[in-house]
């Protein structure tokens, strides 16, 4: 059932082009709920035993000749991760309500992204698991070149090119998978031994090609620029879900595919990953806009991903795969903030220029969800962020102690840059130099509206939710990381 | 072996032709009305114009029925048959071909319907119902002689269908530079075949392969495969013997540039194909990286390295979109050269399912542009500005194939990259040819660049201030839903590409 997220979410793209533009954004809407209701539904009904295992949901024979199936399937990871792409694409849309310049195209681009993601997530099999993956990055291209902001089409190119660099790595890699086992099915990929020489170097290359995606140090350029470029709904979608491709493909395909090679590059991994974080979160801190900071934070918290999945451990893994899921919700809410709360009405993404509007008076809602996704962000423990983390932590003590106390350094730079916006951008205190405070008349002060609100509810819900109660996915997700070949 | 016996299996192309000359009839018929109306008439231009535009209607119904005609009787062909000791060949992958070459003879008739600058349709109808016959005996021949037949009637007509919009000197600039480089091309081919003749004593391709299993390497051998090989590089335009196409692609009326890019191409691939497969198959070689041996398979190879480098570094520099599809096309004759070079069934299969799709992807491509230049006058990138606005059917089209051509799922180029790819590396053996196909990626992720950049300026760019407003169409409907059907195939192929590619892999065994 769990697979008509992908056919619904596909239905209601088409749908979109057959109705006229008033109903665009109510289509798109019920589809996404559809989306995460059969998500939810899943996540309640499935027993836990059966999420031990990539439980196969649908396989029909495709190109026959070639062995290729249209093979979908299942386990903990595979239904956080789809449950994260339902909570960030009804949010997203409802952060996308006041769309109004070539609406139809916006939905559409937005569902094609969001029914790719869902298809990655569910897929099985090599081929088809590279088509949805190829398909997500083409909408994205659009949304950020049509309706962006800041610097579009550089960003949009950039990310795009970057993308399709990793994809072609990828596409390298899934070739010679394919060609030395004969099969594309990622079941039985998971049993066959491939020759240490050949894992040696296939990894890498595999591995490299999804990281692009996940913006691993030093490749990660692209994710600030295109953040930054991106319209509300871009970021959110981006640094929601799209990031967690790279991640997820990482986990499931490079690694368990190529387990020997996994182990010769994990420390490489690891090192790259910690750089990354600290390097992220010192670069955040100089930043003057806002969404350069969250969009450095983002490629931050994706290095404790990495280093996540570096520990080889059952207890780093879930951890990082825990951190897609709450990062995929914190990022979305405050890139929500900045970009549809904030810039909408303030027309500046300036801290600067922010710090002297007093936001937390004027826009309250906006304040407090600010403050709820900081805190989260920062790690402070009842939030998923804290719950993530730590998992990660403590996983890669066992492994790489070294790399724990320079991420912990990196941990604290993270509170720095993530307080100093959230001081800055709501909370400083007005220097009234003169009358010269721009005060509200100077922007257009609309109150925050319902689907604003719900949309960041709907976030915050889910963060506190998961930060108060991990083991409600972790159940979920460390049977179905233990069953994986690569710990051994 | 009667003649009626000969007139039954070769129906196809004796339907073809009767259905060219019944053309060519309409279109003299209406000619002489339309120059009678125009002296008698008191109100010439309307009137004369009106009796043209019958007349066009006419040549171009004629023509289309010939070519269904031709499609229903090559499926009403017998499964096997020879001729001639391999003159005239029947097997399911000729027929197959031969419906292919026909459909996209058709969607050419249909885009030269639509185009206003060609003052005879019936003439240039006439040529392209003879090129396709050209197609169709070159497909369905596995003799050198009738093959080199079929390349030249193929070549004779595009040369003139390249020339032919006398008002416009690049055309005619188009034409001479494909007749120049064509004909010193057709030379090459005859000499090598001659040679190749001289060696076998037979022109069969079956027969020469038998001798060739027996008779050393030497240099005369390696200079007669070379020199053949040659003349099929120039016509699919692979680097460097593709210097023609950036002008003809360009300069040619667009439904010219659309046959000589598509039916021209999937026609010399499966030619080139059968020769190098069935008849040079004893000297096969290897290109894999360590084990370079002699043989056609490294001459192919370096041909495929040095098309895609070429075609895509060239393609990054153009700004107009004919040129841009022309090198772009010289970078996919060196994918598809790839399922040639890894040999083999699957090899094969792969190199024929690419060339198909890429034809019908090139033939909706020109297509849009036919519509674009007619609504702007031209078939710059700055043209297409702000299409998706003005036409937004036309623009999804374009996506479709930019995005096939780029080897996006789910899009029937994307299938046939990954069935290329995986074919050359699984013949190379302990991965030989992994070179080969990491520049092959790699040029397709350069290529993603310039079809992105075009789409840029269909979906982001602002309109110029000198585009035709919204809903001004000056484009007919038969052009559009032509266009849209293309694109329609390419979409139903890249999700189900098993219609295709399980019909090539039976029709092979």
């Amino acid at each position: 059932m769990i697979a008509w997220t992908i056919y619904i979410t596909f239905a209601g793209a088409v749908l979109l082009l057959l109705f006229p533009g008033v109903f665009a954004r109510w289509i798109t809407l019920l589809t996404t709920i559809a989306g995460l209701a059969l998500g939810v539904v899943a996540f309640v009904r499935t027993p836990i035993a059966d999420l031990a295992h990539f439980t196969t949901i649908v396989k029909v024979p495709w190109v026959p000749p070639l062995g290729m199936n249209y093979h979908l399937a299942i386990d903990g990871v595979s239904l956080t991760m789809v449950l994260v792409t339902g909570i960030s694409a009804v949010s997203t849309v409802l952060f996308s309500w006041d769309v109004d310049h070539r609406q139809r195209e916006f939905f559409f681009w937005l569902l094609l992204v969001v029914a790719g993601c869902y298809g990655v997530f569910l897929s099985a099999d090599l081929f088809l698991f590279f088509a949805f993956y190829e398909l997500v990055i083409v909408p994205k291209y659009f949304l950020i070149a049509i309706f962006g902001s800041t610097n579009k089409e550089y960003g949009a190119m950039k990310l795009t090119l970057y993308s399709f660099f990793g994809g072609m790595l990828v596409f390298a890699g899934i070739l010679v998978v394919y060609v030395t086992a004969g099969s594309l099915d990622l079941n039985q990929l998971a049993q066959f031994h491939f020759n240490p020489q050949l894992q040696s170097w296939a990894f890498p290359v595999l591995f490299l090609g999804f990281a692009v995606l996940a913006g691993i140090w030093p490749l990660h350029t692209w994710a600030p620029t295109g953040h930054v470029a991106a319209p509300t709904a871009g970021s959110m979608l981006l640094a929601g879900i799209v990031m967690k491709l790279g991640s997820y493909a990482g986990l499931r395909v490079a690694m368990n595919v190529f387990p020997e090679g996994f182990q010769i590059w994990s420390k490489w991994i690891a090192a790259l990953a910690v750089i990354g974080i600290v390097y992220a979160a010192a670069v955040a801190l100089r930043q003057r806009d806002l969404k350069f900071v969250i969009g450095y934070s983002s490629v931050s918290h994706m290095g404790f991903v990495l280093v996540g999945l570096a520990t080889a451990n059952a207890l780093g893994v879930s951890g990082a795969v825990l951190q897609m899921f709450s990062h995929g919700v914190i990022a979305a809410l405050l890139f929500a903030v900045a970009g549809r709360m904030l810039y909408r009405r303030t027309h500046t993404r300036e801290l600067d220029a922010l710090a002297g509007m007093n936001l937390s008076g004027a826009l309250p809602f906006a304040a407090f969800t600010f403050v709820i996704a900081s805190a989260a962000s920062m790690g402070i423990p009842g939030f998923s962020g804290f719950a993530a983390e730590i998992t990660i932590l403590i996983g890669a003590w066992k492994t790489y102690p070294i790399a724990v106390w320079i991420i912990g350094v990196g941990m604290v730079l993270t509170a720095a840059f993530t307080l100093r916006a959230l001081v800055k951008s709501f909370f400083s205190e007005v220097r009234v130099q003169a009358g010269r405070v721009r005060t509200d008349t100077d922007w257009n002060e609309q109150s925050i509206t319902l689907a604003e609100k719900c949309g960041a509810c709907l976030l915050m819900f889910a963060t506190l939710a998961v930060g108060l109660y991990p083991k409600l996915l972790l159940d979920r997700i460390m049977p179905a990381v233990e069953a994986m070949r690569f710990l051994k | 072996m009667s003649y009626l016996e000969l007139l039954k299996l070769a129906l196809p192309e004796v339907i073809v032709v009767i259905s060219a000359l019944v053309v060519l009839a309409i279109g003299l018929t209406g000619r002489q009305r339309t120059a009678v109306a125009g002296v008698s008439s008191a109100k010439p231009p309307t009137k004369a114009a009106g009796t043209a535009a019958a007349a066009t209607d006419w040549c171009s119904l004629a023509a289309a029925l010939g070519v269904g005609i031709a499609i229903a009787a090559v499926l009403m062909l017998p499964r096997n048959a020879s001729l001639f000791s391999g003159m005239l060949v029947i097997t399911p992958l000729t027929s197959l071909f031969k419906i292919i070459c026909l459909v996209l003879a058709f969607f050419t008739v249909c885009l030269a319907r639509s185009e206003k600058s060609l003052r005879h349709p019936g003439e240039y109808l006439t040529i392209i119902l003879l090129a396709t016959v050209g197609l169709m005996l070159l497909v369905g021949s596995e003799e050198l002689l009738m093959i080199f037949i079929g390349l030249e009637l193929l070549g004779l007509s595009l040369y003139v269908m390249a020339a032919f919009d006398k008002t416009d000197v690049r055309s005619a600039e188009a034409g001479l530079k494909y007749f120049l480089f064509g004909s010193t091309s057709s030379a090459f081919t005859l000499f090598g075949i001659s040679l190749i003749y001289g060696m076998s004593g037979s022109t069969g391709l079956a027969a020469i392969s038998e001798k060739l299993v027996a008779a050393p390497a030497q240099p005369l051998l390696a200079t007669g495969i070379i020199m053949t090989l040659i003349g099929f590089a120039f016509k699919i335009a692979a680097a460097p013997f593709h210097l023609w196409a950036p002008d003809a692609y360009q300069g040619a009326p667009i439904p010219s540039a659309a046959f000589i890019a598509s039916g021209s191409k999937v026609a010399s691939f499966v030619v080139l194909g059968k020769i190098v497969l069935v008849g040079f198959g004893p000297v096969h070689g290897s290109s894999a990286w360590h084990a370079m041996a002699a043989g056609w398979s490294p001459i192919l190879a370096a041909l495929a390295a040095l098309s895609i480098l070429i075609g895509n570094l060239v393609a990054l520099a153009q700004t107009n979109v004919r040129r841009l599809l022309a090198y772009s096309a010289v970078a996919h004759a060196g994918y598809t050269l790839l399922g040639l070079v890894a040999g083999g069934r699957d090899g094969f299969s792969a190199t024929l399912f690419y060339a198909t799709v890429y034809a019908i992807t090139l033939v909706g491509a020109f297509g849009v542009v036919a519509v674009v230049r007619s609504e702007t006058g031209g078939d710059d990138v700055k043209n297409f500005s702000g299409l998706a606005a003005r036409a937004p059917l036309l623009a999804g089209c374009m996506a479709i194939f930019m995005f096939s051509l780029a080897g996006i799922p789910p899009l029937a180029g994307f299938f046939g990259k990954f069935y290329l790819f995986s074919a050359a590396l699984r013949a190379g053996g302990d991965h030989g040819l992994l070179w080969l196909v990491g520049l092959a990626l790699f040029g397709s992720f350069v290529s993603l660049y310039y079809y992105l950049i075009v789409l840029k300026a269909i979906f982001v760019d602002q309109p110029s201030a000198s585009a035709p407003p919204r809903d001004h169409v000056s484009s007919d409907l038969l052009q559009r839903r032509a266009v849209a059907a293309l694109a329609g195939i390419v979409l139903l192929l890249g999700i189900m590409p098993d219609i295709l590619a399980a019909r090539i892999l039976a029709a092979m065994s």
